[in-house]
């Protein structure tokens, strides 16, 4: 699914240059549940924002599907993310003024799918999520949890290839951490997800296949 | 979708779409108001030329009047009285009536050739052309005492009574001047011209047939002041005309250009004045040529003053002046002022709203929207917005010129004109036998006019355009502040 191969990326900070990531170079098969462990400031997010097309290493390629992420541009990068890649947040990223049947249609948006077909679509993701009874209602009148899965439900409603969750359940207290971690690991066996979770977490960490550790920009596999 | 979000960010977003809506309103309404007014008061600036020129005269020529000698009864007035030792009815206390009507062009006019008249017609595009010679007749009427009488009763010093009474001092004299406008024109000609800008009011007009004839038509105040009716006799210039009709103005706020309208040929037989004219009228055959006529006149009549309806809107004067430079220059850059910080305040709101959504929108370009639709969520909801403003706007801005033109804002204005009615003569001499100074010193038609702010479906259509222009450039300010955003620093930000 992914190849990155001298994945480098700088960041400019006034005059200082900082490497989030130096030189990585990694595969993730299809289908595989990941976890990205590290220290905070290590380059877990600058790696995630790579995998989900929402930045460009400085140097190096990464190629996901046959796709060089690393030198397509701006218009193909929004097309991958539009079909490919689902993304949840760690707190959530729900807008706040539409409904959670609204916030979940909004990822069927840039497919160009019809109405009607956009609310069954929308109706059956939060159905899938346990949620088919709050659709009508806003973020804010949703608990922690409830507003996760509905953010789950958003990046799954387009059927992606892979799901890339960023600290998923670094919001929520432990029990409805494991409820969340239940539903995406349901989600990943029942729908042959990629799953990636960056994740502080070692519980969280331990149900993965695989287990990444990033520190200063360098990425290995932890036994 | 589009519809839903959008709706649900201006519910949601109250404070910042009131703000928007607000300026954007009060913006509009002043644009409407001073357009209006400007419409208003150029109505009213035509309505008070038309007055004086008539319905459709597009363009005016005249002669620029010589400066005045100075001399008593100079500037082309009604010139001297002069009495013969037989003139007047001695009556049996031994004073003598005296009476005598002169026809003369009116002060502040020149008269020309009026072959003009034939130079204009041969001007490519004009339309229809008529000639005007403006008089002005002043009657002295009056008894002059026995001044046998008054020599012998004494000479000074020796005791007798002083004369008394008589504005010429010699005592015991009484007389009137009386002035009234007289305007000589085609009778056959009516479709420009000052008699085109009248209605019958009784009796009838005038025709080709009356070229020769020795018949009036007057102003119908003019003939209620004077109480002259349809059929009776009027004096002009010692010449006794047949009054046939009167006629109105065909606008309610002011009166015809004239006191009384005579035959052109007969004008210049009585007044002396044969083969003379003071303004010839042109109409245009269109709006776009009337520069071009305007200079091919100036071309062909090179002494002659060639005026447009624009140049003639600068010699109304009064309160409806004042309205006009108050609309056109304290009005425009007010509401330009307004327009522009309305404008500011759409844009700086609409960005201030999109840096508050920095994290919405990295969110919705990690989903996959495309910047053209997130500037597409932008750019409509800002011209919503506006475009409630602009609602409200037409709304209070509609509302206050219905409150304006129910009020019935009077303005007065002076048309100075070289065929408008002159003002009443004032002595110019002294003593019997003296010369009266020009009859008419002003010449300018005075009317009060009822401000009319109309409501056109142009002020509606600019209003909608503003809202639209300050909807979309706010939309354009903060889409493309959306549009920067790169969706990995967009969703590091803490909203």
């Amino acid at each position: 699914m992914y190849t990155l191969t001298d994945v480098t990326k700088t960041y400019t900070q006034g005059k200082r240059t900082v490497v989030a990531l130096d030189k990585v170079s990694l595969e993730i098969p299809d289908g595989q549940m990941v976890a990205i462990q590290g220290p905070t400031g290590g380059g877990k997010s600058t790696l995630l924002q790579m995998l989900g097309a929402l930045d460009r290493p400085s140097t190096g390629t990464i190629t996901f599907r046959s796709n060089d992420l690393s030198a397509a541009g701006e218009s193909t990068l929004t097309g991958v993310r539009a079909t490919d890649i689902g993304i949840v947040f760690q707190s959530f990223n729900l807008i706040p003024t539409l409904t959670a049947q609204e916030n979940v249609e909004m990822a069927l948006v840039p497919l160009g799918v019809g109405t009607a077909e956009r609310a069954t679509r929308a109706r059956d993701a939060l159905a899938s999520v346990g949620l088919d009874e709050r659709g009508g209602h806003l973020p804010s009148e949703l608990s922690g949890g409830q507003q996760q899965r509905v953010a789950i439900a958003r990046a799954l409603v387009k059927r992606p290839a892979v799901l890339l969750a960023d600290e998923p359940t670094g919001a929520l207290d432990e029990s409805t951490r494991d409820e969340i971690m239940d539903l995406l690991e349901k989600m990943w066996t029942e729908l042959g997800l990629t799953l990636i979770v960056v994740t502080h977490d070692s519980a969280v960490a331990r149900r993965a296949q695989r287990r990444l550790h990033i520190k200063n920009g360098h990425v290995k596999d932890v036994a | 979708m589009f519809g839903t979000y959008l709706r649900r960010e201006l519910v949601g977003r109250r404070k910042q779409t009131v703000i928007i809506a607000i300026g954007m309103a009060l913006a509009i309404a002043l644009v409407i108001l001073v357009q209006s007014f400007s419409a208003g008061v150029k109505n009213a600036q035509a309505s008070v030329l038309e007055s004086v020129y008539g319905v459709g005269t597009d363009i005016t020529v005249s002669q620029t009047p010589e400066a005045p000698s100075g001399e008593p009864g100079g500037g082309g007035g009604a010139g001297r009285f002069d009495f013969g030792a037989d003139d007047g009815t001695t009556t049996d206390d031994g004073s003598t009536a005296v009476s005598q009507s002169r026809l003369a062009a009116e002060r502040g006019t020149e008269t020309f050739d009026a072959a003009a008249l034939d130079s204009v017609l041969t001007v490519n595009n004009v339309a229809a052309a008529s000639a005007t010679l403006a008089l002005t007749n002043t009657t002295f009427d009056g008894e002059l005492p026995d001044f046998s009488e008054v020599r012998s009763g004494g000479a000074p010093g020796d005791g007798a009574a002083p004369a008394s009474g008589g504005a010429d001092g010699a005592g015991g004299s009484s007389f009137d001047v009386n002035s009234f406008t007289v305007l000589g024109l085609d009778p056959s000609g009516d479709s420009v011209g000052p008699l085109s800008s009248v209605t019958l009011a009784d009796g009838r007009g005038l025709d080709a047939d009356d070229a020769e004839s020795t018949v009036a038509i007057l102003d119908s105040s003019y003939a209620t002041s004077a109480e002259l009716a349809v059929g009776d006799t009027l004096n002009i210039g010692g010449t006794d005309f047949e009054v046939v009709g009167t006629v109105t103005s065909t606008s309610a706020d002011a009166t015809t250009a004239s006191n009384v309208y005579i035959p052109l040929g007969v004008a210049q037989s009585v007044a002396g004045l044969e083969g003379m004219v003071s303004t010839i009228s042109v109409q245009a055959a269109s709006s776009t040529a009337i520069a071009q006529v305007k200079s091919d006149i100036e071309a062909a009549l090179p002494d002659a003053t060639v005026s447009s309806q624009e140049d003639l809107a600068s010699s109304v004067s009064g309160s409806l002046a004042s309205a006009s430079t108050l609309i056109s220059q304290l009005g425009t850059w007010l509401s330009l002022a307004v327009l522009v910080a309305a404008f500011a305040l759409a844009i700086l709101f609409t960005i201030s709203g999109v840096t508050r959504r920095t994290r919405e929108f990295g969110t919705l370009k990690a989903i996959g929207w495309s910047n053209r639709r997130i500037i597409g969520q932008v750019a409509g909801e800002s011209t919503v917005q506006a475009l409630i403003g602009g609602v409200i706007g037409v709304v209070v801005g509609l509302g206050a010129i219905l409150i304006i033109n129910a009020a019935g804002i009077t303005l007065g204005a002076s048309a100075t004109s070289s065929t408008g009615p002159g003002g009443v003569g004032s002595p110019g001499g002294a003593g019997p036998g003296g010369g009266f100074g020009g009859a008419a010193a002003a010449v300018a038609q005075t009317t009060d006019v009822v401000l009319n702010a109309p409501i056109t479906a142009t002020v509606i259509a600019i209003a909608a355009g503003i809202a639209l222009i300050g909807g979309l450039l706010a939309g354009a300010f903060g889409g493309w502040r959306a549009a920067r955003l790169r969706p990995a620093e967009a969703l590091r930000s803490v909203s």
